[in-house]
């Protein structure tokens, strides 16, 4: 089994407060993290691809392409922003888990329609201490 | 069961060119990627096994550092990867491709012990080979 992974990075804000909570449910569920000013990360993010090597460019998919891809789905969307303003963020609240889930989901679809590689795993580094993995990798 | 990881590091030219296009082509197929370029490597080779009884380990360190010296570095190390081998005769050496090649020579030196590689080809893009590649 052969797998590439890239790594990104990028700084959002966001809120932990359920529209289902109480505020002090919210503040006894979610700590400091409920804090309604906001508080934010510089977010890593990692993007493991597998599938056959492609016999032209002897790549499983060519990095540059990936580097739009995520950029154009990902980075320009959630950079630089509070992701609880965000649409995929309308219902879910924006946890590292449901941040993971999201971007596997898009690049999934993403990558899936122009080649023959899958997205194995993504792998979302909320601090130097905390990471989420999602993906059929982990399934 | 248990994994022991160790790592190299070296440093090597490359370019992607396939031999069988023409420059023009290799251009357009590779872009900048087609022009010699360096990078500094990072290999992390992992064996798995049982620890011995007698010694407590599954491998001796001082043999597998020996392992990727005499396979590896001494192959790629301050090299070019077109011009000082033949493994990239055929196919350009793409992280993918790299981490193959690495995987079968170390492979054919360390049998089932391998469990897999990891090549960084820098801080932000590596490559895994774990059991049989060509899956």
């Amino acid at each position: 089994m052969i797998s590439v992974t890239r790594r990104y990075r990028f700084p959002a804000a966001h809120v932990l407060r359920s529209a289902a909570f109480s505020d002090a449910e919210n503040e006894r569920v979610y700590g400091k993290c409920a804090n309604p000013a906001g508080h934010g990360h510089d977010y890593g993010l990692e993007v493991t691809l597998g599938g056959p090597i492609d016999a032209r460019s002897g790549a499983i998919f060519p990095i540059e392409r990936l580097d739009a891809l995520v950029r154009e789905r990902v980075l320009d969307r959630l950079s630089h922003q509070r992701l609880n303003d965000d649409a995929w963020f309308r219902v879910t609240v924006p946890t590292a888990e449901n941040i993971a889930i999201a971007i596997e989901r898009e690049l999934r679809v993403a990558v899936a329609a122009e080649s023959r590689a899958r997205v194995l795993r993504v792998r979302l580094l909320e601090t130097r201490r905390n990471f989420f993995a999602c993906g059929e990798a982990e399934a | 069961m248990v994994r022991l990881t160790r790592a190299a590091d070296f440093s090597a030219s490359l370019r992607y060119w396939r031999p069988d296009l023409s420059e023009p082509e290799n251009r357009a197929l590779f872009g900048r990627f087609a022009s010699q370029h360096g990078h500094n490597y990072r290999l992390e080779v992992t064996v798995q096994g049982e620890p011995a009884a007698s010694t407590g380990m599954v491998m001796d360190l001082k043999e597998l550092k020996a392992v990727i010296e005499r396979e590896v570095s001494a192959r790629f190390d301050h090299r070019d990867l077109n011009a000082d081998t033949n493994f990239f005769e055929k196919v350009p050496p793409t992280p993918e491709h790299f981490a193959q090649v690495i995987h079968t020579l170390l492979r054919n030196a360390l049998g089932d012990r391998l469990y897999g590689v990891r090549l960084r080809q820098d801080e932000d893009l590596w490559v895994d080979v774990v059991g049989d590649p060509a899956t």
